[in-house]
């Protein structure tokens, strides 16, 4: 059995049909056709599908697309301001050298945007831990944690 | 990778949330946090799935003098944020990674009864409790079931097929305890090889394991100890660890007892700080 549901996904509201097993990941993937969320693992564990649900991120691979019908959802392709210009994050993940084949990065990328609105002055420490859940398997940690301090510093200039 | 096909169901509230469990059977999904990777890697295939993130008023967690009552939607995220008990939020800093915590609930790790998750450990400490709801024909019948009751064998509660976990209450600890919980795992974030939950107060200590047996172990050391290596030995010898591709049998029980030291030194520094002494 198909659920229309109603997602509003960076800023626009979009109407589509899916069946209850349907994958938010997927959701976003195939039915609307926005492939910058990643899919790695499909069990929770490589962070690289991590969206914002109503802020927050989210495993979008153990979501429900219609277990969130109605709510805001933010992928990476809503991450650049309106004018399609990098967000500070990404400005930061590119100046630092925090990817390299780009797979992992929007799982990243998502998870540090929220990690700073929370927590704009985050230590190494939480830093680390913060990312603790997103899995890299080229580019390194080093570059990465590097780039949440640079996006960090890069905020507080901008505010 | 893809969950089998299964009808969907999301009650608004709890009367509803139970008659479909009654009337179609099936299975609670609340964070999905480790439904949906049973049913994406195939483990379970349930027809009907009864979402209960919709059903009004569960999400609440309700602080009073004896304890919080934390609402079977309320997710680790918030509970922890609420900050509203001390060895709970410390417990919950432990529970996998941040972003799972966004969407895992408290209630649904109690009844998804790992053996190595950390949350079972502090209400089986506690003596804490589970609120069951189930549909009786009339009316919405409700149990609570202690702690000790609760749970079963590993990945293994009390929640009977036709019944909704309403909320779990965790009991207040008594002024002048402290407490500690110490794990070891192979990366931060993931379930522990083995972990020991300990609170100690003037007259007494008392410890749960995680690991280390099909539920957590909870071992009673009474009288307060001078000598915490001799207690740690009390514990690891309550505990009869198995051994898996992680660890062997041998290594979980070495680390229980370790742990247990650790985590009773600990506790019973901190008590003895809070009582001032
Ligand atoms: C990568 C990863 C790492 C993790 N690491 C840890 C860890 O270190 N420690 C840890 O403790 N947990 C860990 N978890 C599990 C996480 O804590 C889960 O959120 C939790 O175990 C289950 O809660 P849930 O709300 O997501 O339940 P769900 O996944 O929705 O449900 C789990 C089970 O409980 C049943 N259930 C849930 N709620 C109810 C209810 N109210 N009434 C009746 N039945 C119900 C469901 O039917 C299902 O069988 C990890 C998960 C992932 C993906
Ligand atoms: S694909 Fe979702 S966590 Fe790996
Ligand atoms: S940049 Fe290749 S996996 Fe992270």
């Amino acid at each position: 059995m198909e659920h229309e549901i109603t997602l509003i996904v960076n800023g626009v509201p979009r109407r589509t049909g899916v069946p209850a097993r349907r994958l938010l990941s997927d959701c976003l993937r195939h039915d609307l056709g926005l492939t910058g969320t990643h899919v790695g693992c499909e069990h929770g564990v490589c962070g690289c599908c991590t969206v914002l649900l109503d802020g927050r991120p989210v495993r979008s691979c153990l979501t429900f697309a219609v277990t969130v019908d109605g709510a805001e959802i933010t992928t990476v392709e809503g991450l650049a301001d309106a004018d399609g210009g990098l967000s500070a994050v990404q400005r930061a993940f590119a100046e630092c050298h925090g990817l390299q084949c780009g797979f992992c990065t929007p799982g990243f990328l998502c998870t540090v945007t929220a990690l700073l609105r929370e927590n704009p002055a985050p230590t190494e420490d939480e830093v680390i831990d913060g990312i603790s859940g997103n899995l890299c398997r080229c580019t390194g940690y080093q570059n990465i944690v590097k780039a949440v301090h640079r996006a960090a510093e890069l905020l507080a200039e901008e505010a | 990778m893809k969950p089998p096909p299964f009808a969907y169901h999301a009650p608004r509230d709890l009367v509803a949330a139970v008659r479909t469990l009654a009337e179609v059977g099936g299975k609670v999904l609340a964070g999905g946090q480790s439904l949906i990777p049973m049913l994406n890697m195939r483990l379970a295939a349930p027809e009907h799935l009864v979402d209960i993130n919709r059903v009004a008023g569960l999400d609440e967690i309700e602080v009073t003098p004896a304890g919080v009552r934390v609402g079977a939607t309320a997710r680790h995220a918030d509970v922890e944020a609420a900050g509203v008990h001390p060895l709970l939020t410390r417990a919950l800093k432990l529970v996998a990674h941040p972003v799972i915590r966004n969407r895992g609930t408290v209630v649904g790790s109690l009844v998804h009864a790992d053996p190595a998750a950390e949350l079972p450990a502090v209400l089986a400490l506690l003596d804490g409790r589970v609120r069951l709801a189930r549909w009786d024909g009339d009316g919405v019948a409700v149990r609570e079931v202690p702690a000790a009751d609760f749970f079963v064998g590993p990945m293994e509660s009390a929640v009977e097929p036709d019944e909704v976990a309403v909320s779990a209450f965790f009991p207040a600890l008594a002024p002048g305890s402290g407490f500690a919980f110490e794990e070891v795992s192979r990366r931060h974030g993931d379930y522990a090889l083995a972990g020991v939950c300990a609170v100690v107060t003037a007259r007494s200590a008392k410890v749960a394991c995680i690991g280390v047996g099909p539920v957590p172990v909870v071992v009673e050391l009474g009288e307060a100890w001078s000598d915490w290596r001799a207690a740690a030995a009390v514990v690891r010898a309550a505990t009869d660890p198995e051994g898996d591709i992680h660890a062997s049998a041998a290594y979980r029980g070495h680390l229980v007892g370790v742990l247990a030291e650790r985590a009773l030194r600990e506790a019973a520094r901190e008590g003895a700080a809070a009582r001032g002494a």
